[in-house]
């Protein structure tokens, strides 16, 4: 892991202007968010292609379902409370429904949004994107993966969302590092424990990894970026070959990636998880670092997890 | 694109149209199911778009120059299933499946199944979105096709429509075609009672449409404001179609009972002894 913190919207916005060079179908919308959500990055080099919709959410989506019917391969980027929340009607029966190739970048996801608070924080939308038929879910952890992410869905013809976040986090990746859909990255192979995580909870996890060894517990982290498809193979390995399970997520605890793993285990191998995520409950307004801690998604609760077993 | 209309021409669509209603009537009685108020009122739109507008072909169905129609009134699915029948998309021994287990005719136009569908439908509201955006990649890519979308005037009580209203607007959409099926009755009862949608006209006016009205179930108006809306430039257009729901059989006209009932055996062979 690097000191360079990069924030997962920015590499968005900087793929996004790349991919429309390479790909002349690539289209990009934005609901008056292009500033935040970094689509303005494309907005500026491809402006015949960019087509700001305004704070309608819904018409965005929808638009977006139409442009797609026509060949062409529209990333709708808004808040993923305005994404996920707002236009849920319109991703399920608009994009989903009929399978149409719509990327749909719900950015500043999770309490680290910050200051906003609450009405801005989205922490069901893994819960709600995962349900839909069709649809696969990503929460890339870092600037390498969320590149290579923006740039892989568009080869995937169907409904592909993309969770990012406001707060800037370290650089997990090499640029060369190799990504697969439905494959989990494993960091460590520790045996003490693995632990689960997804977006900025990676890099949280790799710090817990780093501190837990001092004291002689060796884990592996395993970053779930792609929640749908997910790793089922990972999940069953590291259940069988690491004494605890913790999955560690920006997202409601309901539904979200430790959901994903329980689900797996129950049906395979039934085995203890720790959920660590949003208990049931909306964010508050604060600083994104002091929210991961009040909410205990830090590699401090994290290794309590460990150090108190 | 449209040369000289003959009397026998209207006398020829109007067969059609009538063709469309009984298929209307074929399917939600052999499923017992669907909506037959608003698939009558606009057998008349759809068959003036399919069988003179609309640059499309049956054989060529996947073409990208085609012009596009999206039934935002999703439950008209009755009409605009017998209207592509009809048209030769598919069988009209399909018609009979009609919202039955395993038929590709689902109770609302589902896309990637029936041929000729181009955008699927039935959550309210969402289809002028979509015509938007396939107006807008006709633009992009100078195709010059056009779009048609058909609302119903309860439909429209539905924020996302006003949202991309705005926006067909704010892009000058002038390839797109806004029909407002203006039956004036919803589920509730009178659209005016259950919320009042009017004046409708000024409301879009105001928000940039040309705004056309006519009588909704006649063939010869149909045909002439269509026309009309292929010269509009720098703006969308919209016509307010009034129309009768139930039209074509007499116990079904506005009677708000019929917007989701199918007719028993009696009230089948009454009305298609109606449309004979």
């Amino acid at each position: 892991m690097k000191e360079e913190k990069i924030p997962t919207r920015q590499s968005y916005g900087e793929a996004l202007a790349i991919l429309g060079e390479k790909n002349k179908d690539v289209v990009v919308l934005d609901a008056d968010l292009a500033g935040a959500t970094k689509s303005e990055i494309f907005k500026k080099a491809f402006p015949d292609r960019f087509f700001d919709m305004g704070i309608a959410e819904q018409d965005m989506i929808g638009t977006a379902a139409g442009m797609s019917t026509c060949g062409k391969i529209p990333y709708a980027s808004t808040f993923a409370v305005f994404a996920a929340g707002r236009a849920y009607d319109q991703i399920r029966s608009s994009v989903c429904y009929p399978n149409l190739n719509v990327k749909i970048c719900g950015s500043h996801a999770g309490v680290t949004v910050g200051e906003d608070g609450a009405t801005h924080q989205m922490l069901e939308d893994i819960n709600m994107m995962k349900a839909l038929p069709n649809m696969k879910v990503f929460c890339p952890s870092d600037d390498t993966q969320t590149k290579w992410l923006v740039n892989e869905v568009s080869k995937v013809n169907g409904p592909c969302y993309i969770r990012t976040a406001r707060l800037a986090s370290p650089v997990i990746y090499d640029e060369n590092e190799k990504f697969e859909i439905g494959k989990a990255v494993q960091i460590g192979d520790g045996n003490d424990g693995t632990i689960f995580a997804v977006g900025i909870c990676v890099s949280q996890a790799i710090i817990a990894q780093e501190k837990l060894k001092e004291k002689g517990i060796n884990v592996r982290v395993v970053d779930m970026f792609s929640l749908k498809p997910v790793d089922k193979e990972m999940i069953l390995k590291c259940a069988n070959e690491t004494k605890k399970l913790i999955s560690v997520e920006d997202h409601s605890v309901i539904g979200g990636l430790g959901s994903i793993i329980a689900d797996v285990l129950t049906e395979n191998c039934p085995t203890k998880l720790v959920k660590l995520g949003i208990k049931d409950r909306f964010g508050e307004s604060g600083k994104g670092a002091e929210l991961v801690e009040k909410f205990e998604i830090d590699s401090n609760a994290i290794i309590k997890e460990f150090i108190n077993d | 694109m449209l040369l000289k209309i003959t009397e026998e021409d209207i006398l020829n669509l109007k067969k059609t149209a009538n063709n469309i209603r009984k298929g209307i009537i074929e399917e939600v009685y052999a499923g017992q199911s669907g909506h037959p108020g608003g698939a009558l009122s606009c057998a008349d739109i759809l068959t003036v778009l399919y069988f003179n507008q609309m640059n499309i072909d049956p054989n060529k169905k996947d073409d990208p120059n085609r012009d596009r129609f999206v039934l935002s009134k999703g439950h008209a699915s009755a009409a605009l299933y017998a209207t592509l029948a009809e048209r030769g998309f598919f069988s009209k021994e399909e018609l009979k499946s009609f919202r039955k287990l395993g038929s590709m005719l689902q109770g609302h136009p589902d896309m990637k199944h029936i041929p000729g569908v181009d955008m699927s439908s039935g959550s309210l509201g969402q289809g002028l979105s979509a015509a938007n955006g396939m107006a807008l990649s006709s633009k992009m890519d100078e195709r010059g096709f056009r779009v048609y979308c058909l609302v119903g005037d309860g439909e429209i009580e539905e924020g996302q429509f006003w949202e991309a209203a705005m926006s067909s607007s704010h892009y000058k959409l002038d390839n797109l075609c806004v029909i407002v099926d203006n039956n004036k009755l919803q589920i509730d009862g009178p659209v005016s009672e259950v919320m009042n949608v009017y004046p409708l006209k000024e409301k879009l006016q105001s928000f940039g449409f040309k705004v056309f009205e006519v009588d909704g179930n006649n063939i010869d108006e149909l045909i002439s404001v269509f026309q009309k809306t292929k010269t509009v430039k720098e703006k969308p257009s919209a016509i307010i179609a009034n129309t009768i729901k139930g039209k074509g059989v007499s116990f079904m006209e506005n009677q708000v009972g019929w917007h989701g009932k199918a007719p028993n055996e009696e009230q089948y062979n009454e009305a298609m002894k109606e449309l004979n």
